[in-house]
């Protein structure tokens, strides 16, 4: 091998590289945080609650959380007091049969007309469980990053000003298959 | 023993997980390094957690004891 193949291609390099890759591997080998991808598929009220239980967990214990938010997962990260209009009939008459928002969760089994979600409101009272409101506010707080679907934003004719504060830009499954292959772990809830 | 110099008390008695930690790491959040953090709880599920956590976070668990139904932790902040 001669020197000359060993010479840049390009005219000038800017920095020494084998200086730019020491000065770079030391920061990197400290920050190297974990990271969870929860996608949140449902908007019953026992899937966001180990959602939200395991989201702000995460980020309490250093772990970089992302959440990406889909489908009837949407609903529970409407604003309060926000009357989703939509463009048609199905779109209203979805958000009554489903009413959106974080206090109106209902139960994937033994919902009884409300009767299950009721109860199990008493019950978290009387044990002291944090409810998914405090959950998705603590979550919130230690920088959990939501990611809305903008396909489901618009089947459900949701806007962005219907969202709560803090939900992060919409993106696709592109970017939920990103995040998730590159999380330490992934879960579908 | 030595006293130790308690920067901050955690008061999370009667909650229940995961709101011991969560309040924890806010209230560890603007604390400078090697301060020590004092947790009371009442969630016999937190034993477990505590040590959980500071494996996790790097936080050191200098202290633990009971007290009846109450449990103490004494962290150090990394």
């Amino acid at each position: 091998m001669t020197t000359e193949t060993l010479e840049p291609t390009t005219e000038v390099l800017p920095i020494d590289p084998f200086s730019a890759a020491f000065a770079e591997a030391e920061p990197d080998a400290e920050v190297q945080t974990k990271e969870l991808v929860i996608v949140n598929w449902s908007g019953e009220l026992d899937r966001i609650w180990p959602t939200l239980i395991l989201a702000s967990t995460a980020a309490a214990s250093g772990v970089r959380c992302k959440v990406f938010v889909t489908f009837w997962g949407l609903l529970p990260f409407v604003r309060d007091g926000v009357r989703l209009t939509g463009d048609n009939w199905m779109q209203r008459m979805l958000s009554f049969m489903q009413q959106p928002g974080i206090d109106h969760l209902k139960l994937s089994k033994m919902n009884f007309f409300g009767m299950g979600p009721w109860m199990i409101g008493r019950l978290r009272k009387q044990y002291n469980v944090a409810s998914p409101r405090e959950l998705l506010d603590a979550a919130t707080a230690l920088g959990v990053e939501f990611i809305p679907c903008q396909m489901s934003m618009d089947m459900f004719g949701i806007k962005r000003e219907d969202l709560i504060d803090g939900m992060g830009e919409p993106a696709g499954a592109a970017t939920a298959i990103e995040i998730m292959t590159e999380a330490n772990a992934s879960l579908f809830i | 023993m030595a006293t130790l110099e308690i920067t901050t008390t955690v008061d999370a008695k009667g909650l229940s997980c995961p709101m011991p930690i969560v309040k924890t790491a806010q209230a560890v959040k603007s604390l400078p390094s090697g301060a020590l953090i004092e947790v009371l709880a009442t969630d016999p599920g937190s034993v477990k957690d505590f040590a959980a956590w500071c494996r996790s976070t790097g936080n050191e668990l200098v202290e633990q004891s009971a007290d009846g139904a109450v449990f103490r932790f004494v962290i150090r902040k990394k």
